[in-house]
């Protein structure tokens, strides 16, 4: 069989994990490959004490992006945030164990790239209420 | 440089002297493959099913050839050197305006503007055109079937001019609604810029009929040519729109070659769109006199070897003949459109039935596989397709899809292209239907991909 398309990245693109929507999240990213037109979004919810409680993501792509999405959602949950901020594409890439060749890298790339943003954005925010309550 | 059976035939009989129509017999794609260098590389090991020229061509010999006689003997500025390198180079340049201009039957190659692709010919036309004559409510009507490069021009001239945008729909087929185009038309827009054929579906457009209506109802017409230029005979007079582009990438020529025709009063009337050398007449400090055009919009050193190739690649295909070009696509997708069905269960076809209303492009889907994963596995087999949304990102959204797969021909393409594609969707689709451990299977949620 395909190594690409092993059973554990087919398994993830029939049945990902975490899909779905949360009712009040923290933090939440859409991000789009430009290339292909896929989306995700991603939604946080981060404990008082900084750490990703639940998360949920949905949208629609290849399998290498829903995998590499659900797989990605399963290894930050419950961590904390200063721990997921160290997490690398390498890493992304090492947790989905196969090949990817250059033109599909922004599809393996996709959940990371959103969930960083999705942080980023939430810093942002929080940076904008602490101004607004001074 | 090798001349394949082909070629030698065509050259003996050459359309402009015959006198008495001679049926030439069908295009040889495996003897014209001959012409083509990057066959005679495998990749993993097969010979490339290459299904994606509606994206880039592939470039036969003598257009490498061309290119490479420029760069090695006679490298040179043009309009500059008083030298005879120079005055080769020159000539050369001037010559594939010429050939550019009797491809697509312009009455006049002063009328040839020799850009690097048909994005930037729309953009000079938008920029140039447009600035001056667009204004505040003025509408252009576009449709739903453009290539991004003939849309996002136009979205920055109406934000810039606070004017309006219109688009004629598509049927559920992608042809063209042609009466709510009549509908629009009564707003009076300055003008109508559309695909003469698409690179999303296919799509051939009655282009003469529906540059009839624009005029009729005021408007000047641009048509984007990027898509027919390669594939039918193409002759701008018995179109009779006022703008056409085209890239000579598509056309079997180098990228960084294309050309936008216009009418000679409106290029006249026009303002330069890029400024620097070799558009100008006289320049002093504080004014500048203009070139006649075309040279008027061709600033700064052309990419000189490209146009000198696509000259090279023109007259490649003016000797085949495209009209038979044309009828070995028809029916190559004819071919297409009656096996992929059949032997690829579940297999979504888009655009219209015909093949006669169809350029060389097939797109489709696969249920419950993303394209990417379609492409990527084709590759293995070297087959070459498409994936993605193909710079046509609202009409993906018309379809309902983010994105697409598609297959694209040539001349080099045959009826192997396409039993190798159909082979190679039927092993995608053994990939993703087999069953696989319930390991890793999620708890709760369901899957949006099952059923696509
Ligand atoms: C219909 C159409 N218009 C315009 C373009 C833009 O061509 P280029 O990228 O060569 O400027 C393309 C290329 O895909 C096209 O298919």
């Amino acid at each position: 069989m395909d190594d690409l398309y092993r059973d554990e990245i087919l398994e993830h693109y029939r049945r990902p994990h975490n899909f779905g929507t949360l009712p009040s999240p923290t933090a939440v990213h859409e991000g789009a490959n430009p290339l292909c037109g896929d989306r995700i979004t991603l939604m946080l919810g981060i404990s008082d004490a900084g750490v990703v409680d639940e998360v949920a993501f949905t949208g629609r792509g290849c399998a290498i992006s829903q995998a590499s999405a659900s797989m990605l959602t399963d290894q930050i949950k419950g961590k904390p945030l200063e721990e997921i901020a160290r997490l690398s594409g390498q890493d992304v890439l090492d947790e989905l164990g196969i090949e990817i060749s250059p033109a599909r890298l922004k599809c393996a790339l996709l959940s990371l790239d959103t969930l960083r943003h999705a942080l980023a954005d939430r810093i942002a925010w929080q940076a904008g209420t602490d101004v607004a309550a001074r | 440089m090798t001349l394949t059976a082909e070629n030698a035939a065509a050259r003996a009989t050459p359309e402009s002297t015959a006198g008495t129509a001679t049926v030439r017999p069908p295009l040889d794609p495996q003897a014209l493959r001959a012409d083509f260098p990057i066959f005679e590389r495998l990749i993993h090991g097969k010979r490339l099913a290459y299904l994606d020229s509606a994206s880039t061509s592939l470039k036969p010999r003598r257009v490498l050839d061309a290119m490479d006689g420029y760069n090695r003997r006679y490298t040179t500025n043009v309009h500059r050197g008083i030298y005879t390198t120079g005055e080769e180079a020159t000539a050369a340049y001037e010559e594939s305006r010429v050939k550019i201009a009797r491809f697509i039957n312009a009455p006049d190659p002063h009328e040839i503007v020799q850009v690097r692709n048909a994005t930037e010919a729309i953009n000079l036309v938008a920029y140039s055109w447009g600035r001056r004559n667009i204004g505040r409510a003025d509408t252009i009507v576009l449709t739903e079937l453009e290539h991004h490069a003939n849309l996002v021009p136009w979205q920055l001239l109406v934000q810039e001019k606070d004017a309006d945008l219109e688009f004629v729909p598509i049927h559920d087929d992608g042809r063209l609604n042609l009466q709510t185009y009549e509908v629009l038309l009564r707003t009076r827009p300055k003008l109508v810029a559309f695909t003469h054929v698409s690179n999303g579906l296919g799509t051939i457009n009655p282009v003469r009929e529906m540059v009839e209506m624009a005029h009729a109802a005021g408007a000047l017409v641009l048509v984007d040519g990027a898509q027919a230029v390669p594939h039918l005979p193409v002759d701008v007079q018995a179109i009779d729109a006022d703008f056409y582009v085209f890239s000579g990438h598509k056309v079997l020529g180098p990228t960084g070659s294309g050309a936008l025709w216009a009418r000679r009063e409106l290029l006249d009337a026009m303002p330069p769109f890029l400024a620097g050398g070799e558009m100008i007449r006289e320049v002093h400090l504080r004014r500048t006199t203009f070139n006649d055009v075309p040279w008027k919009f061709e600033a700064g050193t052309p990419d000189i070897a490209a146009a000198i190739g696509l000259g090279a690649a023109l007259d490649y295909l003016a000797d085949l003949g495209m009209d038979r070009l044309r009828e070995h696509e028809r029916e190559l997708v004819g071919y297409a459109l009656e096996v992929l069905p059949r032997e690829v269960p579940g297999i979504t076809i888009y655009g219209p039935a015909s093949a006669d209303d169809r350029g060389g492009v097939v797109t489709f889907n696969l249920p419950g596989v993303h394209p990417h994963d379609v492409a990527t596995l084709l590759d293995r087999d070297a087959i070459a397709v498409r994936a993605g949304h193909h710079c046509t990102q609202p009409l993906h959204e018309r379809l309902g899809e983010a994105a697409t797969a598609r297959a694209s021909f040539n001349v080099y393409s045959d009826r192997d292209d396409i039993d190798r594609l159909a082979k190679g969707l039927r092993s995608v689709q053994r990939v993703f239907d087999r069953p696989t451990s319930e390991s890793h299977a999620a708890t709760t949620q369901a899957s949006a991909n099952d059923l696509d």
